[in-house]
């Protein structure tokens, strides 16, 4: 913790996402569009991490994630956890879990789905097979496709 | 009587519950032995194709004219302003839904008529086909057929042959004959072309039996319905095509065991999946089937645009 603290500057107010699998970090600053925000970010890469080996860590400050971003987290960083700051103390540790859906986000995979051509946002929903893999139906189109074929389509 | 189609949008087959089904046919059912040729006299219709599609937009512009009601649209998207112009199809049944009662949509986007909804300000959507998605008017009218020939929905054994794999007929068929009780499904395609996973899945969660045959004869004893489709030459090679193609052809001979009671179906159009000969036989359904699509297309109009029926 220590050692994090020296690398990755603390923040007097705000949010940390720790815990986000190494080379994630960049991917998630771009997908949920923290950098549209004026807000002072600051990313850390490839930190030492006894869970992950090597993690992202994220801090924003003065700015509360939603349910929803928080949520839409799990997809990328099943382990990431939201640490919510203020006066530099840890006020409120989240751990994000699976959404029903996800909008936004995510690109359709199926070229030919309306999501793709007219200015709208995806929206798909969350399913689990019998061997629990798990399967994101467009709300569109109605095509499932496997997590990761979603996820490496972006 | 209220209905609680009353003012939904028709999107996919998956959004109807099974009681909303059985609205839908016995509506069907009425209209079939007593036309109501003033019941939409007050309504306008837009008929808005996006893409070519003869057979479905007849069938819907018939369905419209037989209720009294008045159409507008266009039957080929290439060719209407909105599109030269560039519009978005949002912004044009946002138009749309301006003037009329209901919409009627053919998009080759998958997804085209969900979207629509979200832009037609509570005008009903009609979905008349949106890419390879859904058309569930089609599944209706197949489902009155099955309904009308055999007198039940229950307790059924339906064969599907040739391409189950892009078929989005046999997907949406199998996925509301799943609502009725203790229905038996036999699928037989090429390797290339098998029923996908999630259809498969979806029936395993429900505990309704399916298997995969590899010919028609295997199954031909057993089953009340045959529901062919055509097998698409360009999903195969040439070889595996040759090679296929005829396990999947139906002849008046593999249908020496069948059942009195068997009904061919087809979404059509048919190529050669259904020998010529096969039209003479008492099995041979796929036409009035087609015919049916008036009486399904009038009753889920009807019943989406008035709210109280007799």
């Amino acid at each position: 913790m220590q050692i994090n603290k020296l690398q990755v500057e603390a923040i007097r107010s705000g949010s940390v996402i720790d815990h986000i699998p190494a080379n994630i970090g960049f991917k998630l600053l771009s997908l949920f569009r923290f950098t549209e925000t004026e807000k002072r970010i600051t990313i850390g890469l490839n930190l030492p991490s006894k869970k992950l080996g090597k993690k992202d860590i994220i801090k924003i400050e003065n700015t509360f994630l939603s349910d929803d971003q928080i949520n839409q987290l799990a997809i990328y960083s099943p382990y990431a956890t939201v640490n919510y700051i203020n006066e530099y103390n840890l006020v409120e540790k989240i751990f994000p879990t699976l959404p029903e859906t996800i909008n936004r986000i995510l690109i359709c995979p199926n070229s030919n789905c309306v999501s793709n051509h007219n200015f709208i946002t995806s929206s798909f929903i969350f399913k689990k097979d019998k061997f629990e893999n798990i399967h994101l139906k467009c709300q569109y189109c109605e095509k499932e496709f496997s997590k990761n074929i979603v996820l490496s389509y972006q | 009587m209220r209905n609680s189609l009353y003012k939904k949008s028709i999107i996919s087959i998956n959004d109807l519950k099974r009681k909303e089904l059985e609205l839908v046919l016995n509506k069907s059912f009425s209209l079939k032995k007593k036309p109501e040729p003033n019941l939409l006299k007050n309504k306008i219709i837009a008929s808005c194709f996006f893409e070519a599609s003869t057979r479905t937009r007849l069938s819907f512009e018939t369905a419209i004219y037989r209720l009294g009601a008045t159409m507008v649209g266009f039957s080929d998207g290439n060719n209407i302003s909105l599109k030269k112009k560039g519009e978005t199809l949002a912004d044009t049944i946002s138009v749309i839904s301006s003037y009329v009662d209901g919409i009627i949509i053919r998009h080759p986007q998958e997804g085209s008529a969900r979207l629509a909804v979200e832009f037609s300000n509570k005008i009903p959507i009609f979905n008349a086909g949106d890419g390879a998605n859904q058309h569930p008017t089609q599944t209706l009218l197949d489902l009155f057929t099955i309904q009308e020939t055999q007198n039940r929905l229950t307790h059924l054994n339906i064969a599907m042959v040739g391409d189950l794999k892009y078929g989005r007929t046999v997907h949406s068929l199998t996925q509301a004959l799943a609502k009725f009780n203790n229905n038996k499904f036999f699928f037989i395609s090429p390797d290339a072309l098998i029923m996908p996973n999630h259809i498969n899945d979806m029936l395993d969660k429900k505990e309704i039996y399916w298997k995969r045959y590899k010919n028609i004869e295997e199954v031909i004893s057993e089953i009340d319905i045959l529901y062919m489709t055509r097998i698409q030459k360009e999903r195969l090679d040439s070889t595996e095509y040759t090679n296929e193609k005829s396990k999947f052809v139906l002849h008046t001979q593999t249908l020496k065991n069948a059942r009195d009671n068997l009904k061919i179906l087809h979404p059509l159009p048919r190529i050669d999946e259904i020998d010529r000969d096969v039209d003479n036989t008492p099995y041979a359904w796929y036409f009035k089937q087609a015919a049916n699509g008036i009486y399904a297309r009038q009753a889920i109009l009807s019943l989406v645009l008035i709210e109280q029926h007799s």
